[in-house]
C-alpha cells in the first residue's frame, strides 16, 4: 500500500467537510439541492387535498406559554403611536390585482364573520407551540376586494422594519389563501394579540412553518408574479437567508 | 499471498482461488455506497438543523418555556453541514438528500425482495435463531474472532442489518415526514402514530443516534475483520474467506 491509510481517513474527512462547504457556496449546486424542496412542494400538493385541514386541538392541549419569536415590537414612531391608541387607527389595505381596492379597520374585521382554531405553530428551528387563534378568514377579505383573474399570489406587507430599510413580508399562493384555516388573526387564546404576537393582525397559514405567519400585517397585495416584489423570492427570510418559499416541511 | 490475486485484470473475477467468493451483488453494492453518502449528509445536516433548537420534548408541543427531556450543547462545526451556522442551507442539504435516502431504501428493498437477497441473505434461518446458535455467535463476537469461513452473514449481522433496514431507517423517514405541517394535513394519522410532532422529533433524533452508533460499530468491525478485504468486497463483490486457522497440536487452545 502506497497510500497511508490514516492520512487517507483524516484527509478524507477534512476534504469531505471543505468539499461540502464549497458545494454549498456553488450557485448551481444550491439550485440542485433546492430541487429537493421544490419536489416537496409538488408532492405535498399532490398528496394533500386542497381543503385538508391542519390538526386542531382541544383547549387543554394548548402550550402554557406561547413562545414569542422574531420581532418583539416593531420600531418607529408610527407603530408606537398605534400601540398608544390601541390600534383604533390601524388600517388593513387590500390592493394590487383586485377589482375593489379598499381598507378595513381592525374593528370592522372583528365585527364580521370569524373563525377560531386551536392549532400548532411549528418554527423552522424545530420547536412547536399550540395556541387558539381567532380571526377573519382571508377568503372573505379577498372576496370583498374581488381578485382579478391574473392574481396568483397574495403578499402580506408588515409593519416590522427589519433594519437596513427592509420590512418583513411574506406571500402565499391562492390555494393557501382560500384555505378555510387561513385567517387574519386578531386574538390569541381569547385575548387581543400581544405586540410580540403580531398585534393587531397576523396571518395564520396553518399548513406551513412559522416564518410564513406574518405579523403586524398592514397591507395585502394581490400579484401575478413574486419576482417583482422586493428581493423577488416571496418573503423576508426567503430573500435574505435563503429559506424555501414553500414552508410545508 | 493475498496480493497475488489482485495483480490481474479487474474485469476477470479472481474466482480461481477457492477461498475467494462472490459475496455482494451489484444492487447491494450500489445501494450501500449511495446510501452511505446519503446517510452521512443526513446526519451532518441534521446536526446543523438540531443546533437551531438543541432541546427535545415529548408530546404535541415544546418550546423554551416547556420542559425538555434532553438539552444538548450545539454540535461543533466539523460535525455539521455546512460547518458554519446556516439553518436554511442545512435544510436544503437535508431535504434534498432525504429523497436519495428514502427512494434509495425503497428501491433497494423492492429489488432485494424481487431478487431474493432479503430471503437468502438477510432473513434468519430457523437454525440461526436457536438460542444455542445465537449464543455461540455472541461468544465469537465477544472473543473478537472475526474469521469468516462462509460468504453468508452471521446471525448477529443479520439481526443488526434487519434492525437498520426495517427499523431505524424507515422510522427516521416516517418521523421526518411527521415534522412537516404539510404532511400532517395530508396524512394526519402519522403524527398521531408517534404521539405528536415533538415526540416524532425526539424519535427522529433517537433513530439518527442509533444509525450513527450503527455506523461506528460497522466501521470498527470492518477494521477488525480486515478493512481491505471488506471494502474491496463492497466494491467488486468478491470476498476472500478467512477460515479460522487449524489448531496445531501442542498449541494452547
Amino acid at each position: 500500500m502506497i497510500v497511508n491509510r490514516r492520512n487517507l481517513l483524516v484527509g478524507g474527512a477534512a476534504g469531505l467537510l471543505t468539499g461540502c462547504d464549497a458545494l454549498g457556496r456553488n450557485e448551481d449546486f444550491r439550485k440542485l439541492l433546492a430541487m429537493g424542496e421544490k419536489g416537496n412542494f409538488i408532492i405535498q400538493r399532490g398528496l394533500q387535498d386542497r381543503m385538508a385541514l391542519a390538526k386542531e386541538f382541544r383547549p387543554e392541549q394548548r402550550s402554557p406559554v406561547f413562545r414569542i419569536n422574531g420581532t418583539r415590537q416593531p420600531q418607529g414612531p408610527d407603530y408606537a403611536a398605534h400601540m398608544k391608541d390601541k390600534f383604533v387607527n390601524w388600517q388593513l389595505a387590500v390592493e394590487g390585482l383586485v377589482a375593489r381596492p379598499q381598507s378595513f379597520s381592525v374593528a370592522q374585521l372583528m365585527a364580521g364573520p370569524k373563525r377560531t382554531q386551536i392549532t400548532r405553530h411549528d418554527c423552522v428551528e424545530g420547536w412547536s407551540a399550540i395556541g387558539k387563534w381567532t380571526g377573519v378568514p382571508l377568503k372573505l377579505v379577498l372576496d370583498a376586494a374581488g381578485l382579478k383573474t391574473q392574481a396568483r399570489y397574495i403578499v402580506f406587507h408588515c409593519a416590522d422594519k427589519m433594519g437596513f430599510g427592509t420590512d418583513y413580508y411574506e406571500s402565499i399562493d391562492l390555494i393557501d389563501a382560500f384555505h378555510p384555516q387561513t385567517i387574519l388573526a386578531w386574538a390569541l387564546n381569547d385575548e387581543p394579540l400581544l405586540v410580540g404576537n403580531g398585534a393587531p393582525l397576523r396571518l395564520r397559514v396553518e399548513r406551513q412553518l412559522g416564518y410564513k405567519q406574518a405579523k403586524y400585517v398592514e397591507r395585502i397585495e394581490a400579484v401575478d408574479d413574486l419576482s417583482k416584489i422586493r428581493g423577488g423570492k416571496g418573503g423576508y427570510w426567503e430573500d435574505g437567508a435563503g429559506y424555501e418559499w414553500y414552508a410545508g416541511i | 499471498m493475498i496480493e497475488a490475486e489482485t495483480s490481474g485484470k479487474i474485469t476477470e473475477p479472481p474466482a480461481a482461488s477457492p477461498q475467494t467468493v462472490f459475496r455482494h451483488r451489484l444492487s447491494t453494492r450500489i445501494w450501500h455506497w449511495v446510501n452511505a453518502v446519503a446517510i452521512i449528509v443526513m446526519l451532518m445536516s441534521g446536526m446543523m438543523i438540531f443546533n437551531a433548537h438543541p432541546r427535545l420534548y415529548w408530546g404535541q408541543y415544546g418550546a423554551n418555556f416547556d420542559r425538555p427531556w434532553l438539552v444538548l450543547p450545539r454540535f461543533p462545526g466539523w460535525a455539521t453541514i455546512p460547518s458554519n451556522y446556516d439553518l436554511a442551507l442545512g435544510r436544503h442539504w437535508h431535504l434534498a438528500f432525504a429523497w436519495v435516502l428514502a427512494f434509495g431504501l425503497l428501491g433497494y428493498l423492492l429489488w432485494s425482495l424481487f431478487n431474493g437477497h432479503l430471503k437468502k441473505d438477510v432473513a434468519l434461518t430457523r437454525a440461526e435463531v436457536a438460542p444455542a446458535h445465537l449464543w455461540e455467535d455472541i461468544k465469537k463476537h465477544a472473543r473478537f474472532d472475526f474469521h469468516e469461513s462462509e460468504a453468508r452473514y452471521n446471525p448477529l449481522q443479520k439481526i443488526t442489518y434487519s434492525l437498520v433496514l426495517f427499523g431505524l431507517i424507515p422510522l427516521v423517514i416516517m418521523t421526518g415526514l411527521t415534522m412537516s405541517p404539510g404532511m400532517n394535513s395530508a396524512l394526519p394519522w402519522l403524527v398521531d402514530l408517534f404521539g405528536g410532532r415533538q415526540s416524532a422529533r425526539s424519535i427522529h433524533f433517537i433513530c439518527a443516534a442509533g444509525i450513527a452508533a450503527f455506523i461506528v460499530i460497522h466501521l470498527v468491525l470492518v477494521v477488525l475483520a480486515g478493512p481491505i478485504n471488506e471494502i474491496r468486497s463492497m466494491i467488486t463483490g468478491w470476498f476472500r474467506l478467512s477460515p479460522p486457522p487449524a489448531k496445531k497440536s501442542g498449541e494452547a487452545s
